[in-house]
Protein backbone atom coordinates (compact mmCIF):
# COMPACT_ATOMS: atom_id res chain seq x y z
CA UNK A 1 0.00 0.00 0.00
CA UNK A 2 1.64 3.12 -0.98
CA UNK A 3 1.65 6.07 1.99
CA UNK A 4 -0.55 9.19 1.71
CA UNK A 5 0.96 12.33 -0.45
CA UNK A 6 -0.42 15.12 -1.11
CA UNK A 7 -2.20 15.14 -4.61
CA UNK A 8 -3.05 11.62 -4.43
CA UNK A 9 -6.58 10.68 -5.82
CA UNK A 10 -6.50 7.20 -7.25
CA UNK A 11 -10.48 7.45 -7.85
CA UNK A 12 -10.46 10.33 -10.61
CA UNK A 13 -7.19 10.72 -12.12
CA UNK A 14 -7.84 10.39 -16.13
CA UNK A 15 -9.86 13.11 -17.77
CA UNK A 16 -11.04 12.68 -21.66
CA UNK A 17 -14.37 10.68 -22.60
CA UNK A 18 -15.83 8.68 -19.91
CA UNK A 19 -19.51 7.14 -19.65
CA UNK A 20 -22.20 7.24 -16.81
CA UNK A 21 -22.48 2.91 -15.62
CA UNK A 22 -25.58 1.68 -15.31
CA UNK A 23 -28.06 2.05 -12.66
CA UNK A 24 -29.38 -0.67 -11.06
CA UNK A 25 -31.84 0.24 -7.73
CA UNK A 26 -32.36 -3.24 -6.51
CA UNK A 27 -28.41 -3.67 -6.22
CA UNK A 28 -27.95 -0.70 -4.82
CA UNK A 29 -30.18 -1.68 -1.93
CA UNK A 30 -28.91 -4.55 -1.41
CA UNK A 31 -25.68 -2.65 -1.08
CA UNK A 32 -26.89 -0.40 1.34
CA UNK A 33 -27.94 -3.13 3.56
CA UNK A 34 -24.53 -4.92 3.30
CA UNK A 35 -22.73 -1.55 4.29
CA UNK A 36 -24.75 -0.90 7.11
CA UNK A 37 -24.06 -4.05 8.60
CA UNK A 38 -20.48 -3.57 7.83
CA UNK A 39 -20.04 -0.24 9.26
CA UNK A 40 -22.04 -1.48 12.42
CA UNK A 41 -19.05 -4.10 13.08
CA UNK A 42 -16.56 -1.34 12.91
CA UNK A 43 -18.72 0.07 15.53
CA UNK A 44 -17.64 -2.21 17.75
CA UNK A 45 -14.12 -1.05 17.89
CA UNK A 46 -14.69 2.40 17.42
CA UNK A 47 -17.39 4.86 20.51
CA UNK A 48 -17.78 7.73 18.49
CA UNK A 49 -18.19 5.96 14.48
CA UNK A 50 -20.84 8.76 13.77
CA UNK A 51 -23.20 6.07 12.83
CA UNK A 52 -26.50 8.26 12.58
CA UNK A 53 -24.88 10.44 9.68
CA UNK A 54 -23.56 7.71 7.93
CA UNK A 55 -26.55 6.00 7.80
CA UNK A 56 -28.29 9.06 6.37
CA UNK A 57 -26.52 9.61 3.47
CA UNK A 58 -25.73 5.63 2.46
CA UNK A 59 -27.98 5.67 -0.12
CA UNK A 60 -27.26 8.83 -1.65
CA UNK A 61 -23.35 8.25 -1.12
CA UNK A 62 -23.43 4.82 -3.20
CA UNK A 63 -25.58 6.20 -6.11
CA UNK A 64 -23.45 9.21 -6.86
CA UNK A 65 -20.34 6.33 -6.91
CA UNK A 66 -22.03 3.74 -8.48
CA UNK A 67 -24.80 5.04 -10.60
CA UNK A 68 -23.59 8.66 -12.20
CA UNK A 69 -19.89 9.19 -11.69
CA UNK A 70 -18.48 8.76 -14.71
CA UNK A 71 -15.92 5.86 -15.78
CA UNK A 72 -13.14 5.70 -18.02
CA UNK A 73 -11.79 2.99 -20.11
CA UNK A 74 -9.52 2.20 -17.66
CA UNK A 75 -12.15 2.15 -14.34
CA UNK A 76 -11.33 5.83 -13.80
CA UNK A 77 -13.65 8.54 -13.37
CA UNK A 78 -12.94 12.04 -14.43
CA UNK A 79 -15.62 13.05 -11.91
CA UNK A 80 -14.81 14.18 -8.29
CA UNK A 81 -16.38 13.39 -4.98
CA UNK A 82 -16.45 15.61 -1.85
CA UNK A 83 -18.06 14.80 1.39
CA UNK A 84 -18.41 17.93 2.83
CA UNK A 85 -20.09 16.52 6.00
CA UNK A 86 -17.40 14.99 6.84
CA UNK A 87 -18.73 12.90 9.94
CA UNK A 88 -20.38 11.07 7.71
CA UNK A 89 -16.94 9.35 6.23
CA UNK A 90 -18.12 5.60 7.37
CA UNK A 91 -20.68 5.74 4.01
CA UNK A 92 -18.11 6.73 1.89
CA UNK A 93 -15.56 4.28 3.19
CA UNK A 94 -18.01 1.43 3.16
CA UNK A 95 -18.70 2.18 -0.65
CA UNK A 96 -15.13 2.62 -1.02
CA UNK A 97 -14.86 -0.53 0.31
CA UNK A 98 -17.11 -2.19 -1.49
CA UNK A 99 -15.19 -0.71 -4.56
CA UNK A 100 -12.02 -2.52 -3.73
CA UNK A 101 -10.58 1.38 -3.13
CA UNK A 102 -9.63 0.66 0.74
CA UNK A 103 -9.24 -2.50 1.65
CA UNK A 104 -11.15 -5.02 3.92
CA UNK A 105 -7.74 -4.93 6.60
CA UNK A 106 -7.22 -1.16 6.25
CA UNK A 107 -11.18 -1.06 7.07
CA UNK A 108 -10.93 -2.75 9.90
CA UNK A 109 -8.40 -0.30 11.09
CA UNK A 110 -10.57 2.32 10.94
CA UNK A 111 -9.84 5.09 14.04
CA UNK A 112 -7.35 2.49 15.55
CA UNK A 113 -3.46 2.71 16.21
CA UNK A 114 -1.85 1.57 13.27
CA UNK A 115 -4.60 2.52 10.62
CA UNK A 116 -4.87 5.36 8.58
CA UNK A 117 -8.90 6.19 8.58
CA UNK A 118 -10.07 8.80 10.92
CA UNK A 119 -13.59 9.73 11.72
CA UNK A 120 -13.16 12.23 9.49
CA UNK A 121 -11.36 11.99 5.90
CA UNK A 122 -7.80 13.06 5.01
CA UNK A 123 -6.99 14.48 1.95
CA UNK A 124 -3.97 12.26 0.34
CA UNK A 125 -5.63 9.13 0.83
CA UNK A 126 -6.47 6.96 -1.88
CA UNK A 127 -10.55 7.93 -2.82
CA UNK A 128 -10.75 10.97 -0.84
CA UNK A 129 -10.21 14.22 -2.55
CA UNK A 130 -10.46 16.56 0.15
CA UNK A 131 -10.01 17.12 4.06
CA UNK A 132 -12.84 17.40 5.46
CA UNK A 133 -14.37 17.42 9.04
CA UNK A 134 -15.36 21.51 9.43
CA UNK A 135 -18.37 21.98 7.93
CA UNK A 136 -18.85 24.59 5.16
CA UNK A 137 -15.70 23.96 3.28
CA UNK A 138 -15.97 21.45 0.68
CA UNK A 139 -18.61 23.41 -1.82
CA UNK A 140 -15.90 25.94 -1.73
CA UNK A 141 -13.24 23.66 -2.91
CA UNK A 142 -15.59 22.29 -5.41
CA UNK A 143 -16.57 25.45 -6.91
CA UNK A 144 -12.84 25.63 -6.80
CA UNK A 145 -12.48 22.85 -8.59
CA UNK A 146 -14.81 23.69 -11.15
CA UNK A 147 -13.38 26.87 -12.58
CA UNK A 148 -9.93 25.25 -12.62
CA UNK A 149 -11.81 22.55 -14.86
CA UNK A 150 -13.41 25.46 -16.91
CA UNK A 151 -9.63 27.31 -17.55
CA UNK A 152 -8.11 24.20 -18.43
CA UNK A 153 -10.69 22.96 -20.42
CA UNK A 154 -11.36 19.44 -18.74
CA UNK A 155 -14.64 18.08 -18.51
CA UNK A 156 -15.50 16.85 -14.94
CA UNK A 157 -18.47 17.24 -12.63
CA UNK A 158 -17.66 17.92 -9.04
CA UNK A 159 -20.24 16.16 -6.41
CA UNK A 160 -20.65 17.39 -2.55
CA UNK A 161 -22.56 15.47 0.05
CA UNK A 162 -23.67 18.33 2.68
CA UNK A 163 -25.47 17.85 5.92
CA UNK A 164 -28.03 20.24 6.40
CA UNK A 165 -26.38 21.94 9.65
CA UNK A 166 -23.35 22.61 7.46
CA UNK A 167 -26.09 24.91 6.06
CA UNK A 168 -25.70 27.01 8.65
CA UNK A 169 -22.19 27.87 8.00
CA UNK A 170 -21.96 31.52 6.53
CA UNK A 171 -19.11 29.99 3.92
CA UNK A 172 -21.90 28.19 2.34
CA UNK A 173 -23.88 30.86 1.53
CA UNK A 174 -20.82 32.81 0.17
CA UNK A 175 -19.74 30.29 -1.95
CA UNK A 176 -23.99 29.76 -2.91
CA UNK A 177 -24.34 33.40 -4.02
CA UNK A 178 -20.98 33.27 -5.91
CA UNK A 179 -20.99 29.78 -7.99
CA UNK A 180 -23.81 30.75 -10.60
CA UNK A 181 -23.03 34.44 -11.20
CA UNK A 182 -18.81 33.05 -11.37
CA UNK A 183 -20.75 30.47 -14.24
CA UNK A 184 -20.14 27.61 -12.90
CA UNK A 185 -21.89 24.48 -14.12
CA UNK A 186 -20.42 21.31 -12.99
CA UNK A 187 -21.13 21.53 -9.32
CA UNK A 188 -23.66 18.91 -7.94
CA UNK A 189 -24.43 19.59 -4.49
CA UNK A 190 -26.47 17.22 -2.38
CA UNK A 191 -27.84 18.13 0.89
CA UNK A 192 -28.57 15.55 3.50
CA UNK A 193 -31.52 16.72 4.89
CA UNK A 194 -31.87 14.87 7.72
CA UNK A 195 -33.48 17.39 9.92
CA UNK A 196 -30.86 16.92 13.07
CA UNK A 197 -27.54 18.49 14.15
CA UNK A 198 -26.36 17.97 17.65
CA UNK A 199 -28.36 19.88 19.74
CA UNK A 200 -31.48 18.73 18.36
CA UNK A 201 -33.77 18.94 15.33
CA UNK A 202 -33.03 21.55 12.54
CA UNK A 203 -36.34 22.95 12.14
CA UNK A 204 -36.88 23.32 15.88
CA UNK A 205 -33.85 25.24 16.43
CA UNK A 206 -33.76 27.06 13.18
CA UNK A 207 -37.40 27.16 11.73
CA UNK A 208 -37.12 29.86 9.31
CA UNK A 209 -34.71 28.03 7.56
CA UNK A 210 -37.66 25.98 6.30
CA UNK A 211 -38.28 25.77 3.25
CA UNK A 212 -34.80 25.23 1.95
CA UNK A 213 -34.98 24.20 -1.54
CA UNK A 214 -36.41 27.77 -2.39
CA UNK A 215 -33.86 29.22 -0.80
CA UNK A 216 -31.23 28.07 -2.67
CA UNK A 217 -33.33 28.74 -5.75
CA UNK A 218 -33.39 32.32 -4.40
CA UNK A 219 -29.43 32.28 -5.12
CA UNK A 220 -29.77 30.83 -8.55
CA UNK A 221 -29.38 27.11 -8.38
CA UNK A 222 -31.22 24.53 -9.65
CA UNK A 223 -32.57 22.45 -6.68
CA UNK A 224 -34.71 19.40 -6.72
CA UNK A 225 -36.35 17.94 -3.33
CA UNK A 226 -36.38 13.95 -3.34
CA UNK A 227 -36.42 10.91 -0.69
CA UNK A 228 -32.60 10.68 -0.10
CA UNK A 229 -32.97 6.99 0.69
CA UNK A 230 -34.62 6.05 -2.59
CA UNK A 231 -31.50 5.12 -5.08
CA UNK A 232 -33.62 5.34 -7.78
CA UNK A 233 -34.90 9.31 -7.31
CA UNK A 234 -31.62 10.18 -6.10
CA UNK A 235 -30.21 9.28 -9.66
CA UNK A 236 -33.24 10.36 -11.56
CA UNK A 237 -32.84 13.49 -9.99
CA UNK A 238 -28.83 13.99 -10.74
CA UNK A 239 -29.19 12.60 -13.68
CA UNK A 240 -32.70 14.52 -14.96
CA UNK A 241 -30.85 17.90 -14.34
CA UNK A 242 -31.51 20.82 -16.06
CA UNK A 243 -28.21 22.35 -16.42
CA UNK A 244 -26.41 25.42 -17.10
CA UNK A 245 -26.21 25.88 -13.48
CA UNK A 246 -25.06 24.18 -10.81
CA UNK A 247 -27.76 21.89 -8.80
CA UNK A 248 -28.74 20.78 -5.61
CA UNK A 249 -30.22 18.01 -4.86
CA UNK A 250 -32.31 18.48 -1.30
CA UNK A 251 -32.56 14.86 0.05
CA UNK A 252 -35.02 14.29 2.94
CA UNK A 253 -33.23 11.52 4.76
CA UNK A 254 -33.79 9.73 8.73
CA UNK A 255 -30.77 10.23 10.74
CA UNK A 256 -29.68 6.26 11.60
CA UNK A 257 -31.62 5.19 8.72
CA UNK A 258 -32.72 1.40 9.45
CA UNK A 259 -32.38 0.60 12.98
CA UNK A 260 -35.47 1.48 14.58
CA UNK A 261 -33.16 2.94 18.01
CA UNK A 262 -31.15 5.05 15.81
CA UNK A 263 -33.70 6.99 14.32
CA UNK A 264 -34.04 10.69 15.14
CA UNK A 265 -32.17 10.06 18.06
CA UNK A 266 -29.85 12.33 18.57
CA UNK A 267 -27.02 10.38 20.97
CA UNK A 268 -26.30 8.34 17.90
CA UNK A 269 -25.29 11.13 16.15
CA UNK A 270 -21.41 9.83 17.37
CA UNK A 271 -22.49 6.87 19.62
CA UNK A 272 -21.68 3.30 18.64
CA UNK A 273 -24.29 0.36 20.00
CA UNK A 274 -23.01 -1.87 22.75
CA UNK A 275 -22.95 -5.77 21.77
CA UNK A 276 -26.31 -6.41 22.47
CA UNK A 277 -28.05 -3.34 20.45
CA UNK A 278 -25.23 -4.63 18.03
CA UNK A 279 -27.55 -7.40 17.47
CA UNK A 280 -30.27 -5.96 17.43
CA UNK A 281 -29.92 -3.75 14.71
CA UNK A 282 -28.20 -6.70 12.60
CA UNK A 283 -31.40 -8.36 13.43
CA UNK A 284 -33.43 -5.68 12.24
CA UNK A 285 -31.29 -4.60 8.95
CA UNK A 286 -31.59 -8.46 7.98
CA UNK A 287 -35.18 -8.28 8.45
CA UNK A 288 -35.78 -5.60 6.65
CA UNK A 289 -34.17 -6.73 3.68
CA UNK A 290 -35.44 -9.94 3.80
CA UNK A 291 -39.02 -8.19 3.06
CA UNK B 1 4.79 47.47 -3.54
CA UNK B 2 0.73 46.74 -5.16
CA UNK B 3 1.86 48.08 -8.26
CA UNK B 4 5.52 45.44 -8.37
CA UNK B 5 3.19 42.44 -7.43
CA UNK B 6 0.55 43.02 -10.35
CA UNK B 7 3.75 44.02 -12.87
CA UNK B 8 5.46 40.57 -11.73
CA UNK B 9 2.32 38.46 -11.74
CA UNK B 10 1.47 39.45 -15.06
CA UNK B 11 5.16 37.98 -16.21
CA UNK B 12 4.59 34.77 -14.07
CA UNK B 13 1.48 34.12 -14.91
CA UNK B 14 2.66 34.68 -18.96
CA UNK B 15 5.58 32.21 -18.06
CA UNK B 16 3.11 29.52 -16.46
CA UNK B 17 -0.41 29.37 -17.71
CA UNK B 18 -1.25 27.69 -13.83
CA UNK B 19 -1.26 30.72 -12.23
CA UNK B 20 -4.14 32.81 -11.29
CA UNK B 21 -5.32 35.41 -9.01
CA UNK B 22 -8.45 35.47 -6.88
CA UNK B 23 -9.35 38.80 -5.13
CA UNK B 24 -12.00 40.01 -2.76
CA UNK B 25 -13.01 43.16 -4.13
CA UNK B 26 -9.30 44.69 -3.47
CA UNK B 27 -7.19 44.54 -6.50
CA UNK B 28 -4.55 46.65 -7.42
CA UNK B 29 -6.67 48.62 -9.90
CA UNK B 30 -4.51 50.15 -12.65
CA UNK B 31 -1.46 47.56 -12.87
CA UNK B 32 -3.89 44.58 -13.37
CA UNK B 33 -5.06 45.60 -16.28
CA UNK B 34 -2.57 43.94 -18.75
CA UNK B 35 -3.13 40.99 -16.61
CA UNK B 36 -6.92 40.94 -16.65
CA UNK B 37 -7.01 41.90 -20.57
CA UNK B 38 -4.48 39.37 -21.42
CA UNK B 39 -5.61 36.24 -18.66
CA UNK B 40 -9.27 37.34 -18.10
CA UNK B 41 -9.89 33.77 -17.36
CA UNK B 42 -7.91 33.32 -14.59
CA UNK B 43 -8.58 36.78 -13.02
CA UNK B 44 -11.67 36.34 -10.44
CA UNK B 45 -13.45 38.34 -8.16
CA UNK B 46 -15.40 36.35 -5.47
CA UNK B 47 -16.62 40.26 -4.19
CA UNK B 48 -16.75 40.79 -0.25
CA UNK B 49 -16.47 37.06 0.51
CA UNK B 50 -13.15 36.02 2.14
CA UNK B 51 -13.79 32.20 3.19
CA UNK B 52 -15.08 31.67 -0.35
CA UNK B 53 -11.84 33.38 -1.20
CA UNK B 54 -9.46 31.18 0.04
CA UNK B 55 -11.53 27.73 -0.35
CA UNK B 56 -11.83 28.25 -4.36
CA UNK B 57 -8.49 28.53 -4.41
CA UNK B 58 -7.85 25.00 -2.70
CA UNK B 59 -9.92 23.71 -4.77
CA UNK B 60 -8.27 25.02 -8.02
CA UNK B 61 -4.99 24.21 -6.41
CA UNK B 62 -6.29 20.36 -6.15
CA UNK B 63 -6.59 20.75 -10.17
CA UNK B 64 -2.86 21.50 -10.32
CA UNK B 65 -2.98 25.31 -10.47
CA UNK B 66 -1.64 27.66 -8.37
CA UNK B 67 -3.55 30.48 -7.28
CA UNK B 68 -2.52 33.69 -5.34
CA UNK B 69 -5.34 34.74 -3.13
CA UNK B 70 -5.14 38.79 -2.87
CA UNK B 71 -6.67 41.36 -0.63
CA UNK B 72 -5.64 43.20 2.72
CA UNK B 73 -4.34 41.35 5.12
CA UNK B 74 -6.24 41.31 7.97
CA UNK B 75 -9.15 40.41 5.85
CA UNK B 76 -7.10 37.97 3.63
CA UNK B 77 -5.83 35.48 6.73
CA UNK B 78 -7.58 36.78 9.84
CA UNK B 79 -11.46 36.14 8.38
CA UNK B 80 -11.10 33.18 6.74
CA UNK B 81 -8.54 31.58 9.44
CA UNK B 82 -10.08 28.44 9.24
CA UNK B 83 -10.00 27.90 5.61
CA UNK B 84 -6.14 29.01 5.53
CA UNK B 85 -5.30 26.25 8.31
CA UNK B 86 -7.55 23.16 7.12
CA UNK B 87 -8.10 24.03 3.22
CA UNK B 88 -4.57 25.62 2.59
CA UNK B 89 -2.50 24.12 5.34
CA UNK B 90 -3.60 21.08 6.59
CA UNK B 91 -3.90 20.14 2.77
CA UNK B 92 -0.53 21.48 1.74
CA UNK B 93 -1.42 22.96 -1.27
CA UNK B 94 0.22 25.53 -3.46
CA UNK B 95 -1.78 28.79 -2.37
CA UNK B 96 -0.24 32.44 -1.77
CA UNK B 97 -2.25 34.67 0.01
CA UNK B 98 -1.38 37.92 -0.44
CA UNK B 99 -1.81 40.60 2.13
CA UNK B 100 -1.75 44.05 1.27
CA UNK B 101 -1.17 46.45 3.91
CA UNK B 102 0.48 44.58 6.31
CA UNK B 103 1.69 45.60 9.55
CA UNK B 104 0.45 49.61 10.57
CA UNK B 105 0.73 50.78 6.48
CA UNK B 106 -3.36 51.33 6.64
CA UNK B 107 -2.22 53.80 9.87
CA UNK B 108 -5.77 55.76 9.15
CA UNK B 109 -8.03 52.92 8.64
CA UNK B 110 -7.31 51.94 12.22
CA UNK B 111 -7.23 49.10 14.07
CA UNK B 112 -9.26 46.93 12.35
CA UNK B 113 -6.79 47.06 9.27
CA UNK B 114 -3.86 46.96 10.86
CA UNK B 115 -2.03 43.04 10.26
CA UNK B 116 0.26 43.82 13.85
CA UNK B 117 0.05 39.92 14.71
CA UNK B 118 -0.32 38.23 11.17
CA UNK B 119 3.22 37.22 11.23
CA UNK B 120 2.89 34.85 14.74
CA UNK B 121 -0.37 33.42 13.59
CA UNK B 122 0.65 32.51 9.98
CA UNK B 123 3.95 31.16 11.88
CA UNK B 124 1.51 28.51 14.33
CA UNK B 125 0.12 26.92 11.05
CA UNK B 126 2.09 24.12 10.26
CA UNK B 127 3.37 23.82 6.37
CA UNK B 128 2.75 27.53 6.21
CA UNK B 129 5.71 29.63 4.81
CA UNK B 130 6.01 33.58 4.80
CA UNK B 131 7.72 36.28 2.83
CA UNK B 132 7.72 39.48 3.89
CA UNK B 133 10.10 41.52 1.06
CA UNK B 134 11.08 45.13 2.02
CA UNK B 135 11.20 46.80 -1.37
CA UNK B 136 9.97 46.67 -4.61
CA UNK B 137 12.98 44.38 -6.24
CA UNK B 138 12.37 42.01 -3.20
CA UNK B 139 8.76 41.97 -3.92
CA UNK B 140 9.41 40.83 -7.44
CA UNK B 141 11.81 38.22 -6.87
CA UNK B 142 9.20 37.19 -3.28
CA UNK B 143 6.28 36.68 -6.09
CA UNK B 144 8.21 34.50 -8.57
CA UNK B 145 9.28 32.24 -5.54
CA UNK B 146 5.48 32.11 -4.66
CA UNK B 147 4.64 30.65 -7.91
CA UNK B 148 7.34 28.20 -7.67
CA UNK B 149 6.81 26.86 -3.93
CA UNK B 150 4.81 23.62 -3.52
CA UNK B 151 2.84 25.09 -0.18
CA UNK B 152 1.14 27.51 1.23
CA UNK B 153 2.47 30.80 1.44
CA UNK B 154 1.50 33.97 3.37
CA UNK B 155 3.00 37.24 1.68
CA UNK B 156 3.11 39.88 3.34
CA UNK B 157 3.39 43.55 0.98
CA UNK B 158 2.77 47.06 1.92
CA UNK B 159 1.02 49.56 -0.12
CA UNK B 160 2.56 52.47 -2.24
CA UNK B 161 5.27 53.97 -3.08
CA UNK B 162 7.87 52.12 -1.23
CA UNK B 163 11.68 53.07 -1.62
CA UNK B 164 14.02 50.81 -3.56
CA UNK B 165 16.17 49.78 -0.50
CA UNK B 166 18.18 46.73 -1.89
CA UNK B 167 19.82 47.97 -5.75
CA UNK B 168 23.50 47.40 -4.13
CA UNK B 169 22.81 44.96 -1.91
CA UNK B 170 25.98 42.69 -1.71
CA UNK B 171 24.23 39.39 -1.53
CA UNK B 172 20.89 38.25 -3.96
CA UNK B 173 17.40 37.46 -2.56
CA UNK B 174 16.84 33.72 -2.03
CA UNK B 175 13.74 32.26 -0.14
CA UNK B 176 14.80 31.09 2.92
CA UNK B 177 18.11 32.85 3.54
CA UNK B 178 18.91 36.01 5.90
CA UNK B 179 20.23 38.46 3.37
CA UNK B 180 22.74 40.96 3.80
CA UNK B 181 21.58 44.17 1.88
CA UNK B 182 24.43 46.31 3.43
CA UNK B 183 27.97 45.11 4.92
CA UNK B 184 29.15 46.15 8.29
CA UNK B 185 31.13 45.08 11.52
CA UNK B 186 30.57 44.87 14.84
CA UNK B 187 26.86 45.74 14.77
CA UNK B 188 24.24 44.77 12.45
CA UNK B 189 20.47 45.35 11.92
CA UNK B 190 17.93 42.74 11.28
CA UNK B 191 14.37 44.26 9.53
CA UNK B 192 12.39 42.51 7.35
CA UNK B 193 9.07 44.43 4.70
CA UNK B 194 8.51 48.42 4.93
CA UNK B 195 10.45 49.25 8.38
CA UNK B 196 13.48 47.71 6.53
CA UNK B 197 13.61 51.85 5.71
CA UNK B 198 13.74 52.83 9.37
CA UNK B 199 16.90 49.88 10.11
CA UNK B 200 18.83 51.18 7.54
CA UNK B 201 18.02 54.71 8.56
CA UNK B 202 18.96 53.78 12.32
CA UNK B 203 22.49 52.05 10.64
CA UNK B 204 23.06 55.29 9.20
CA UNK B 205 22.04 56.83 12.98
CA UNK B 206 24.56 54.47 14.43
CA UNK B 207 27.18 55.55 11.61
CA UNK B 208 27.18 59.07 12.09
CA UNK B 209 27.46 58.65 16.15
CA UNK B 210 29.34 55.97 16.75
CA UNK B 211 31.58 55.41 13.45
CA UNK B 212 32.71 52.07 12.01
CA UNK B 213 30.22 50.38 9.28
CA UNK B 214 26.88 48.73 10.72
CA UNK B 215 25.71 45.96 8.60
CA UNK B 216 21.36 45.61 7.55
CA UNK B 217 19.89 41.98 6.48
CA UNK B 218 16.48 41.52 5.41
CA UNK B 219 15.10 38.69 6.33
CA UNK B 220 12.61 38.43 4.16
CA UNK B 221 11.53 34.74 4.74
CA UNK B 222 10.03 34.72 8.40
CA UNK B 223 9.08 31.28 8.14
CA UNK B 224 11.17 28.57 7.75
CA UNK B 225 13.01 30.75 9.50
CA UNK B 226 16.64 30.63 8.38
CA UNK B 227 18.13 29.36 11.85
CA UNK B 228 21.49 28.66 10.80
CA UNK B 229 22.23 31.96 9.11
CA UNK B 230 20.88 33.76 11.98
CA UNK B 231 22.96 31.89 14.34
CA UNK B 232 25.84 32.81 12.40
CA UNK B 233 24.84 36.28 12.50
CA UNK B 234 24.34 35.62 16.39
CA UNK B 235 28.14 34.56 16.27
CA UNK B 236 29.77 37.38 14.53
CA UNK B 237 28.53 40.53 15.27
CA UNK B 238 28.46 41.83 19.09
CA UNK B 239 25.80 43.97 19.30
CA UNK B 240 22.54 42.83 17.14
CA UNK B 241 19.31 44.37 16.76
CA UNK B 242 16.00 43.69 15.83
CA UNK B 243 13.49 46.39 13.95
CA UNK B 244 10.01 44.62 13.26
CA UNK B 245 7.00 46.09 12.39
CA UNK B 246 5.27 43.22 14.19
CA UNK B 247 3.85 42.63 17.52
CA UNK B 248 6.56 41.44 20.63
CA UNK B 249 4.39 38.18 20.75
CA UNK B 250 5.70 35.62 18.22
CA UNK B 251 7.66 37.66 15.64
CA UNK B 252 11.30 37.90 14.97
CA UNK B 253 12.31 39.32 17.57
CA UNK B 254 11.19 36.91 20.33
CA UNK B 255 12.38 34.06 17.83
CA UNK B 256 15.84 35.43 17.74
CA UNK B 257 15.75 35.59 21.28
CA UNK B 258 15.04 31.89 21.69
CA UNK B 259 17.80 30.80 18.99
CA UNK B 260 20.20 33.13 20.36
CA UNK B 261 19.74 30.79 23.82
CA UNK B 262 19.75 28.03 22.13
CA UNK B 263 23.22 28.42 19.96
CA UNK B 264 25.04 30.21 22.87
CA UNK B 265 24.91 33.65 21.47
CA UNK B 266 26.78 35.89 23.10
CA UNK B 267 26.06 39.14 20.99
CA UNK B 268 24.34 41.90 23.18
CA UNK B 269 20.26 41.29 21.26
CA UNK B 270 18.18 44.77 20.76
CA UNK B 271 14.84 43.65 19.36
CA UNK B 272 12.24 46.68 18.97
CA UNK B 273 8.88 45.42 17.99
CA UNK B 274 5.15 46.56 18.15
CA UNK B 275 3.65 46.75 21.52
CA UNK B 276 1.09 44.18 22.25
CA UNK B 277 -1.56 46.52 22.38
CA UNK B 278 -4.57 48.09 19.96
CA UNK B 279 -3.19 51.85 20.49
CA UNK B 280 -6.05 53.58 19.26
CA UNK B 281 -4.34 56.53 17.77
CA UNK B 282 -3.66 57.87 14.42
CA UNK B 283 -1.89 59.50 11.91
CA UNK B 284 0.71 58.32 9.15
CA UNK B 285 2.30 55.41 9.07
CA UNK B 286 5.32 57.04 10.54
CA UNK B 287 3.63 58.26 13.46
CA UNK B 288 1.98 54.76 14.34
CA UNK B 289 5.14 53.22 14.25
CA UNK B 290 6.76 56.29 16.52
CA UNK B 291 3.73 55.75 18.97
CA UNK B 292 5.00 51.87 19.62
CA UNK B 293 8.53 53.47 20.12
CA UNK B 294 9.97 52.76 16.76
CA UNK B 295 12.08 56.03 15.16
CA UNK B 296 15.84 55.87 14.10
CA UNK B 297 15.75 58.62 17.44
CA UNK B 298 14.09 56.36 20.17
CA UNK B 299 15.63 52.96 18.99
CA UNK B 300 19.05 55.21 19.38
CA UNK B 301 19.04 56.08 22.53
CA UNK B 302 17.60 53.11 23.69
CA UNK B 303 20.54 51.23 22.35
CA UNK B 304 23.21 53.34 23.31
CA UNK B 305 21.22 54.65 26.42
Amino acid sequence: MTSPARGTTRFTPSPGPATKPPFDPVQARTRCWRMRKRILQVSQKVSALHIGGAFSCLEIVDTIYHGVMRRGADGNSPDTFILSKGHGSMAQYAVLEEMGIIPPEEMDLTCQPGGRRATHPDYGLPGIEASTGSLGHGLALAVGMSLADGIQQHDRLVYVVMSDGELEEGSVWEVMMLAPSLGVKNVIAVVDLNDFQSLGRTSKILPNFYPVAEKIRAFGWEAVEVDGHSPQAVHDAIVGRKGGRPLMVVARTIKGKGVSYMENVPMWHYRSPNPQEYQQALDELDRAHRE
Amino acid sequence: MRDTFSRTLYQVAKADPKVCIVVADISPAGSMQQYREEFPERFTNVGVAEQAMIGLCAGMAMRGMKPFAYTIATFAIYRPFEQVRVDLCYQNLPVTVVGIGGGLTYSVLGGTHHAQEDIAVMSALPNMSILAPCDPLETEAAVWACARHPGPMYLRLGKAGEPVLTANAPEPFEFGRARCIKRGAGTCVLSFGLVTKMALELTAKIEREQGGQVAAYSIHTLKPLDREGLSRILAQYDRVIVVEEHSVVGGLGQQLKALAFESGARCRLHAFSLRDEFIHCYGSHDDLLKAHGLHPDLLYAKIFA
